[in-house]
């Protein structure tokens, strides 16, 4: 006597609970603390706020410690409760040629107003296991000096002042607003940068190197990557100016990228433009590379049919909540539609003749 | 996080008056689909934040919910969309369609006929009905404008001329009042005639394809076919083996490894209510009380 | 959907009135490159062939008379049932429609105007369900008559058109093309890549196609050979600009202009 399945709420209860022990591991070890993973974890934390698009390291943290881990479910997390904040305003755009630099690099210059500065980074760093850290996770004191008060003004406005760089377009309209409006194409350049900033960076790491590669070449040097600080300002109605509010971390990538001009435009050097949230160098670096190979429309380029010239293609797949909740998706039950398919090949088979069947067979 | 801290049914108010001028664009363009700023839910993409969205925007305090995944309430999924409204809306659910006003459903319309004030709210994974003839959304979007539709023929065309039979079982595409080609959402084309005409009104959400759309009762839907190849809705040739429903849709089940299977109502508030009035089937012995 | 016969089309349009009237049609590219100021009209029943070597501004002009480029300046006004219409200016749904029952266009490449991932007979019936065809039977009957009057096997009509060589591929995108029975096709390079003996083949079906039917053809080539069998009626161009136009053999024989005689003379030297 068959009895229905009864109890998907009873099993949903229990494997909560058990999702919540085993994320807390063996008990006999101590806890993570949102500190920790916070101050030991950064660069995960960044991402999770760049890619959950919230400017907030302790969310970030515990969406990580509730996620064990997995940084996409804890994009997710942060995500989700984003969508939930009401939104008071928007702030002035973010200074970053004004920024408290951390690091700043340039491929193009050897030496630039306001120096090269090599900051924390693994880059130079031999990728050997330090064992040490095994036992013993006391760093020594990096040492310092008083910030330079030279003004480290963009790489690119000085190219930009001899006329060699593509001017920029500037019309002053308010962009789209992605996380207000549906997603719709054409998608203008405000908006593309919008889509990539908070897109997947493993994502965006393979199509910029598909087009190193060939696929959609832009011919990209790093103008100047920086990393630091900026002041984050809003106008208060109340008041009837702009206070500071708080400061975020930012990286900025400038590329530029040889041109050789076009039916449109004279020969010039054009760019790429990335910006992430927290130190996020390998995905600002990508950003601005996908970001040039998708402005070949605006600069009379060809296009090669690279998927990432295909401005409907990269925003369309770029994100990692849609991604990986469609992909999983499919875990759900679809036995309604798999019967439909059972009796549809049934159906056919018995229009095809026997003999047939027993051939295949 | 408790769920004091989120408006009533999770959304903001600002965000389901977005949607519900989704939905009203919707209602009155039957079967064009309407962008809309999808959020993102506490539940993944793909798993109903679509639905849930609309849902959201059309519950009121008093209102009755239900949820169905495959037609059934106690599927994982109906479940944990149902507790999350329980939780962030604190209205009142129901497994009884006809208590219901508002039902939620994934793949399946009840077996029972709804009635007016009720509103079923459909979960969509591609609202897009020519997506997979034309992947691209801006081109798809300029055929539905210019009512360019031969192309969704070809496709039948081609089932007819490789199998002898139009070889699709679900999410079979319907005309709206003879403008809009329109998905269905996955539900097995046996579902298909109880869109057209029906008294409740039918919304659609797509969470991540950030689209909506809808069917305001009695809309005409017709199921695209040849006139010499007409539409055939489609179940298992069975009568239900818990309450003996004959014109129910089934699910099979395998019972055993030697092949046995048995067949059952895949709307389990209907094959229950069937089985209190006393219907039974060929497995439930004379005598056994449902 | 208004649907629209053709032949009564024909027949009740004013005699003194051309299909197409093409005046001052402008569109150029930053390069240069681009058509500039051409004007002509083409009647019922007529072939014009557009000749020109590449990068002589036919393409774009080609492009433009059958709307897939926007032109700068002019008009291409068409005859629709006795009502002269400007499909520069018409709105996009009507110029698609227009394109879907009254025109037509060949492609060179029959890759770019078929669909390759659909039969032989799906291809054919697209049309005829755009425009609003539903008898599986009847479509399929349209569809055998027309792969036999371009001479491909009934009998290959759920063949996809990958398993075509080139020129029963060139034949079934002009069967897709003519079943709705249009009036106006456009036709650019229809022969190109295709060996010799095939193109004959191809050129002897089109040229009793156009015939049967009274079609109106604008064809675009570089190749003279092919203008000289089908054409009524030539223009040569030269940098954006018709620099000569006249009767077919009129042109070839007898060329006026320098480049022309130099276009002739190559080709006789081939």
């Amino acid at each position: 006597m068959y009895v229905a399945t009864k109890g998907g709420e009873r099993a949903i209860d229990a494997a909560h609970d058990w999702l919540a022990e085993e994320r807390r591991g063996d008990p006999a070890v101590p806890e993570l603390t949102i500190a920790q993973i916070r101050e030991q974890m950064r660069l995960a934390v960044n991402r999770v706020m760049a890619e959950g698009s919230l400017y907030d390291p302790d969310l970030a943290a515990l969406a990580i410690k509730q996620a064990r881990g997995d940084l996409i479910e804890a994009i997710f997390l942060v995500r989700a409760y984003r969508t939930t904040l009401p939104r008071f305003g928007s702030s002035h755009p973010v200074e970053t040629c004004d920024m408290a630099i951390t690091r700043r690099i340039s491929a193009t210059f050897k030496d630039v107003p306001g120096g090269q500065v090599l900051g924390p980074t693994f880059d130079y760093t031999h990728r050997l296991l330090d064992f040490k850290l095994m036992a013993d996770g006391e760093a020594p004191t990096a040492a310092r000096k008083p910030a330079d008060p030279e003004p480290a003004p963009h790489i690119l406005a000085l190219l930009d002042r001899d006329g060699l760089m593509e001017p920029l377009a500037h019309d002053g309209a308010t962009p789209r607003d992605l996380t207000r409006e549906p997603l719709e194409l054409p998608a203008d350049r405000p908006l593309r940068l919008q889509a990539l900033t908070r897109g997947d960076e493993g994502f965006l790491l393979s199509l910029a190197y598909s087009t190193q590669r060939g696929y959609g070449r832009t011919h990209a040097f790093v103008g100047e990557l920086r990393i630091g600080t900026c002041a984050v300002e809003m106008e208060i109605p109340e008041l009837g100016f702009a206070v500071e509010i708080g400061e975020i971390e930012l990286t900025e990538c400038e590329t530029v990228n040889q041109f050789t001009g076009s039916k449109t435009e004279p020969p010039q050097f054009t760019r790429g433009y990335g910006l992430v949230m927290g130190q996020s160098e390998r995905k600002a670096i990508s950003m601005s590379l996908v970001e040039r190979a998708l402005r070949w429309e605006e600069l009379g380029e060809e296009n090669t049919g690279a998927p990432a010239q295909d401005t409907e293609f990269v925003l369309y797949h770029s994100d990692n909540i849609q991604a990986t909740g469609f992909l999983e998706h499919i875990k759900l039950p679809h036995y309604v539609d798999f019967q439909s398919e059972l009796e549809l090949i049934r159906k056919l088979r018995r229009a095809v003749a026997p003999e047939r069947l027993e051939a295949a067979e | 996080m408790t769920e004091h801290a989120y408006n009533f049914a999770y959304l903001d108010e600002a965000t389901k008056q977005m949607i519900r001028r989704a939905i009203l664009k919707g209602l009155a363009i039957p079967g064009y689909q309407v962008p809309f700023a999808s959020r993102e839910m506490p539940m993944p993409y793909g798993w109903g934040t679509g639905g849930v969205q609309v849902t959201a925007a059309c519950l009121t305090p008093s209102d009755t919910l239900k949820v169905i995944d495959q037609g059934a309430d106690d599927a994982t999924n109906a479940v944990s969309i149902r507790k999350f409204f329980e939780r962030t809306a604190r209205v009142a659910t129901t497994t009884a369609t006809a208590e219901a006003s508002v039902i939620q459903t994934r793949h399946r319309i009840p077996e029972e006929r709804l009635s007016e004030g009720q509103i079923l709210v459909y979960q969509v994974p591609i609202p897009e009905p020519l997506r997979f003839l034309e992947p691209r959304e801006s081109e798809t979007r300029r055929m539905h404008a210019l009512e360019e539709y031969g192309l969704m023929h070809v496709k039948l065309y081609e089932d007819i001329a490789r199998h002898g039979e139009i070889a699709t079982s679900y999410a079979y595409p319907v005309k709206v009042e003879e403008r809009y080609v329109m998905d269905p959402s996955p539900i097995p084309k046996f579902d298909n005639p109880k869109l057209s005409g029906m008294a409740a009104i039918q919304l659609f959400g797509a969470g991540r394809e950030q689209r909506i759309y809808a069917l305001p009762p009695y809309t005409e839907v017709v199921s695209l076919d040849f006139e010499d190849h007409p539409f055939e809705p489609m179940k298992a040739d069975h009568d239900c083996d818990l309450c003996g429903a004959g014109e129910s849709y089934l699910d099979e089940l395998i019972t055993d490894d030697a092949g046995g299977r048995m067949f059952v109502c895949s709307d389990t508030d209907f094959c229950a209510a069937r089985r209190a009035g006393g219907h039974r089937g060929r497995l439930v012995p004379e005598g056994d009380a449902a | 959907m208004t649907a629209h016969d053709p032949h009564i089309g024909a027949m009740t349009a004013a005699i003194d009135m051309p299909l197409l009237s093409v005046g001052g049609l402008t569109k150029t590219y930053g390069s240069g490159r681009g058509c500039a100021n051409v004007s002509f009209d083409l009647w019922p029943g007529e072939v014009l062939g557009i000749v020109g070597e590449s990068g002589s501004g036919k393409s774009t002009l080609l492009g433009c008379l059958a709307g897939h480029i926007r032109p700068d300046a002019g008009r291409v006004v068409y005859d629709l049932d006795g009502h002269a219409r400007d499909t520069v200016s018409m709105a996009e749904p009507d110029r698609r429609r227009l394109s879907r029952t009254e025109w037509t266009f060949v492609h060179q490449n029959p890759r770019d105007g078929l669909r390759m991932g659909v039969s032989a007979g799906g291809n054919v019936g697209e049309r005829l369900m755009a425009v609003g065809a539903r008898n599986y039977g009847a479509i399929r009957e349209t569809a055998t008559d027309w792969l036999e009057r371009v001479e491909i096997a009934a009998d290959r009509i759920d063949d996809r058109p990958r398993a075509f060589s080139g020129g029963m591929q060139q034949r079934l995108q002009i069967a897709r093309n003519l079943v709705t029975g249009p009036r106006l096709v456009f036709m650019d390079e229809p022969t190109g890549g295709l060996d010799v003996s095939v193109q004959a083949r191809l050129l002897d079906l089109l040229r009793g196609l156009v015939r049967d039917m009274g079609l109106s053809v604008i064809i675009v080539t570089h190749d003279l050979a092919v203008v000289r069998l089908l054409a009524d009626r030539l223009m040569v161009m030269k940098d954006g600009r018709v620099i000569e136009e006249g009767l077919t053999d009129q042109v070839l024989d007898d060329p006026q202009a320098a480049y022309t005689q130099l276009l002739v003379s190559s080709v006789l030297q081939v």
